[in-house]
């Protein structure tokens, strides 16, 4: 007997009767002799709960968390304060254990929290639809970018070489397969070089895809970009923004951003060593019915009562196959109600406030690690809760020396951007203190 | 219980609040001396203020609206509603593994890294293929991941003109909009009678210019296609390869397996075979596995050892890039490899035994009452072609309305297209005798009401917390937001 599996050896003998039937091998009779396994699978015999977790509690103990380490490691996964209501709500079984919302009527629980998830992305980012998530920020990039394609029958994309690189690379997996021509726009000390993606685009470019505030940390002038992208007829401009930056900053619907995507992750979803995570997507109303994914929508049961349901369905791979607007089947569910509990919780002045002290912090962090002239500035751009430094000590010592100090370092920039040799990206969160912030410079300051 | 219709937004009242962040303690600076005025936003967020207290009651609230595997009988057909075992939660919630940032360096996270490894070795072995890659995010995702290193391959070849790939009638609707979505044009092929691939109609649809055959085997109508070994000799003869979408591969388990049917790559639902919660939608989880011959184009990192030391291995020679961001959703492979070394290589045969022990069980008890074809062997699921009685007013989708109120999550319905009023029904080994047998009796009571009294399903449901909604209504006039 196993513990996930009830029936005993007795109801099979009643169910095989009831089947007319000998034995459960004649169920498998129309499996071809010549394919069969015929062996047992070469896997270790079932376990108990106690060996399974003494073991796997074995493996976790092989990493090194970011609670036995200081964080200054972001390039698109931060290391935020997640308020104690957002695990407990998330780990309702009603919630983890229901499938997609297609039986509404049972299934209002996850349907009114994806409509507050869209209303809260809507309030982000001040556009007019979101749907219910994505896998994670690059492919809503790629979403994007074929979304945009779609729209406008163009098949050329143009992206700043500010975009997180990780992201860059799945466009370019997705891009292939349809055949979108990518156009990557060189940096110009931090920021997107306004003046070739002037040269570059044209009425063949579908859409142009930023990131704000930028891999570097740096807060891009989109409303410049804007100016260049709808210079051209049709062409879109798609931003890619840190939730929490939205706190502080302008939302892309003021800056004539016509999708906006993003990584979730930064609201109140643990780093869980890269997933799952969450994308988010949101347009313009007229773009509405080419978004990718479930949405849902606000209607009436019989008696007039408020209630939820998945809506635009004759968008999706289930309805249209193969006319769909993409293949996606799932949304990210859960992580979106952690990030829905993430933002009820901390409100409008609890983000304004992450976003403030993530920003001071990190600002505290840039002038005293820059301070001896030792670590200079890589660029003298704004930025907001990230920044990049240079030294003369290669990132690898740096980030060895730190680690015996119980430091995880910033990411090493150099492979992705050799023209930053020793160049080192370090977040900093509302989480960090003063005198994290502080052993952090002392510590660089002594590695020779 | 109370009737709770509130939004979190209505709850809102001015200076309530659900967090405390420490004091800043570094010297404040103004934050326009931080940031340049121009990108600082004026305008207030409408985020709600809302007290702790306020968001336990309206999640517990809307918690009550929901129905999860934990609260009843889940038989939706090709989703593998399985019992989401407790240990897995328990097991993602390890420090070590869930406070452990993507990008630290290698010695840092060995036994992340060598959970991956150990998991891939499993997942190969359990599907026959050589290698996989744990980066899909879901089932599609995996099916588009799929796609694009059947395309590879071809064009690795020079072989440019395999621009197509072959889809049965029957096949999930992920399978045409995947192939849509990576470039290729899609051929439908017809089923038999039974249901099965027709031989014919696919050796009609072969030719120099496929790319691939993509196939769910045992099929969404719960039948083992028995002519597989043809049906791949004949693709691959015709230079195409073979997709094995393992959306029902809980049928099969220590039974056969996908690379010994002779597909070269596969992708696996972790969220449907492996026991990770469904989560209300996702995130899921797609790993796809491959045949040597398509190991040199796998997305980058793949997971590799070298001695006893695991590692991320970027250099894939002909890789087709990258997927999705870091290396896919590492806690549901947590979840999974536990459920793997729980069940050990007897426990998942048992699975496949009971799964498709249960299926069967529960069509012989409901034949005489809803149209099944006669002496057929399902797998894990079987399709019901609506009720047996002509009742021309009363649909499945009544039927299925009818079942929520009985406390039932019905089963998948209107699919798979090529069945009449189809009810997809797929019990899994999580459910004893008895809850088949409660299961069996209200669909045979509904089967009566049908009959003497069908206004009590066309109103149906009665008992939910909301009535039947009004679909068309939300698609007319869409309200995607809270407007205040």
């Amino acid at each position: 007997m196993y513990p996930y599996i009830p029936n005993t050896k007795d109801d099979e003998k009643k169910m095989l009767e009831a089947i007319g039937i000998e034995s459960v091998d004649e169920l498998f009779k129309d499996i071809p002799e010549s394919v069969r396994l015929n062996r047992e699978l070469n896997l270790n015999p079932s376990m108990s709960e106690l060996e399974v977790s003494r073991y796997l509690t074995k493996l976790s103990q092989q990493n090194r968390t970011v609670n036995e380490m200081t964080c200054f490691l972001g390039a698109g996964a931060y290391d935020h304060y997640i308020p104690s209501v957002v695990g407990h709500v998330i780990s309702k079984s009603e919630f983890y254990t229901s499938y997609t919302p297609y039986q509404a009527e049972m299934s209002q629980g996850t349907l009114q929290y994806i409509f507050e998830y869209q209303t809260l992305i809507c309030d982000l980012t001040g556009m007019d639809v979101s749907n219910a998530s994505l896998y994670d920020g690059g492919t809503a990039i790629a979403e994007a970018a074929f979304m945009a394609a779609n729209i406008t029958r163009r098949n050329q994309i143009i992206i700043s070489k500010t975009v997180n690189p990780q992201y860059r690379q799945v466009l370019k997996t997705y891009a292939h397969l349809q055949h979108l021509e990518i156009v990557e726009i060189e940096d110009d000390g931090g920021v997107t070089n306004l003046e070739e993606l002037k040269k570059q685009i044209s009425d063949k470019t579908a859409a142009v895809i930023v990131q704000n505030p930028n891999f570097f940390g740096i807060i891009e002038d989109v409303k410049s970009i804007e100016e260049v992208t709808h210079s051209v007829k049709k062409t879109l401009l798609i931003a890619s923004m840190n939730p929490i930056s939205l706190g502080i900053l302008k939302k892309p619907s003021t800056l004539g951003v016509d999708i906006v995507v993003g990584e979730g992750q930064p609201l109140g979803i643990s780093l869980q060593f890269g997933g799952p995570y969450l994308g988010f997507i949101a347009t313009k109303k007229e773009f509405m019915r080419k978004l990718p994914g479930r949405i849902v929508g606000q209607t009436v049961d019989v008696e007039g009562n408020t209630g939820y349901v998945l809506t635009l369905q004759a968008r999706e791979q289930h309805i249209r196959r193969e006319k769909a607007t993409s293949n996606i089947c799932s949304n990210q569910g859960i992580n979106t109600l952690a990030a829905v509990v993430y933002l009820v919780s901390l409100g409008k002045k609890g983000l304004r406030e992450v976003a403030i002290q993530s920003a001071q912090k990190a600002h505290y962090a840039f002038k005293q690690i820059t301070k001896s002239g030792k670590y200079k500035p890589l660029f003298d751009k704004p930025f907001f809760m990230e920044f990049a430094v240079t030294s003369d000590i290669s990132p690898s010592v740096i980030s060895k020396k730190l680690l015996e100090e119980d430091i995880l370092g910033g990411y090493s920039l150099e492979e992705d951007y050799p023209q930053y040799k020793n160049g080192i990206l370090y977040a900093v969160t509302e989480k960090r203190t003063r005198e994290e912030i502080d052993k952090l410079s002392s510590v660089l300051e002594g590695i020779i | 219980m109370r009737k709770y219709d509130k939004l979190i937004f209505q709850l809102s009242r001015e200076g309530r609040k659900a967090y405390a962040l420490p004091k800043l303690d570094v010297e404040e600076v103004k934050i326009d001396e931080l940031i340049p005025a121009e990108y600082i936003s004026d305008e207030e967020l409408k985020l709600p203020e809302v007290s702790e207290v306020d968001i336990i009651r309206h999640y517990t609230n809307l918690a009550n609206k929901n129905y999860g595997v934990d609260t009843g009988f889940y038989p939706l057909g090709s989703c593998t509603m399985k019992y989401n075992p407790k240990i897995n939660e328990d097991m993602v919630q390890l420090d070590g593994f869930k406070n452990i940032h993507p990008l630290q360096p290698e010695e840092t996270v060995q036994g992340a890294l060598r959970l991956m490894y150990e998991l891939d070795k499993a997942l190969c072995e359990i599907s026959g293929m050589d290698k996989m890659t744990l980066q899909p995010a879901a089932g599609a995702h995996g099916e588009l991941t799929g796609l694009a290193l059947i395309k590879a391959y071809h064009e690795n070849r020079g072989d440019t003109k395999r621009t197509k790939i072959i889809v049965p009638d029957s096949a999930h609707g992920t399978n045409p909009a995947s192939a849509k979505m990576a470039g290729f044009d899609v051929i439908e092929i017809k089923s038999t009678d039974e249901g099965l691939v027709d031989i014919e109609s696919l050796k009609a649809a072969l030719s120099d210019e496929i790319a691939g055959l993509m196939l769910t085997n045992p099929n969404t109508l719960g039948l083992f296609e028995r002519e597989i070994v043809e049906i791949a000799e004949l693709v691959h003869e015709a230079g195409g390869l073979l997709y094995y979408d393992g959306a029902n591969a809980n049928a099969i388990l220590g039974k056969v397996r996908p690379g010994d049917m002779g597909f070269d790559v596969v992708h696996f639902n972790l969220h449907k075979t492996f026991s990770t919660p469904h989560g209300g939608g996702g995130p899921g989880s797609g790993p796809v596995g491959v045949k040597k011959i398509l190991m040199d184009f796998l997305p980058t990192p793949t997971v590799e050892k070298d001695g006893d030391r695991y590692y991320l291995n970027y250099d894939v020679p002909h890789t087709v890039g990258r997927m999705k961001d870091f290396y896919g959703h590492f806690s549901m492979m947590i979840r999974a490899y536990t459920y793997i070394l729980m069940m050990g290589k007897d426990g998942l045969n048992r699975v496949s035994d009971v799964a498709v022990l249960n299926a069967n069980y529960l069509a012989s008890r409901l034949k005489d009452y809803y149209n099944l074809p006669e002496d057929t062997i399902y797998k894990h699921e079987f399709v019901m072609a609506g009720l047996k009685s002509d009742l021309s007013e009363v649909t499945t989708l009544d039927v299925a309305k009818r079942l929520l109120d009985y406390g039932y999550h019905p089963p998948t319905i209107y699919f798979p297209l090529i069945v009449h009023e189809a009810l997809m029904t797929e019990p899994t080994e999580s459910e004893s005798k008895e809850t088949l047998d409660e299961f069996a009796d209200v669909l045979i009571k509904i089967a009566e009401e049908a009959k003497n009294n069908p206004e009590l399903l066309k109103e149906a449901p009665h008992y939910t917390s909301v009535r039947r909604l009004d679909e068309t209504r939300a698609a007319r006039d869409p309200i995607l937001k809270y407007e205040g």
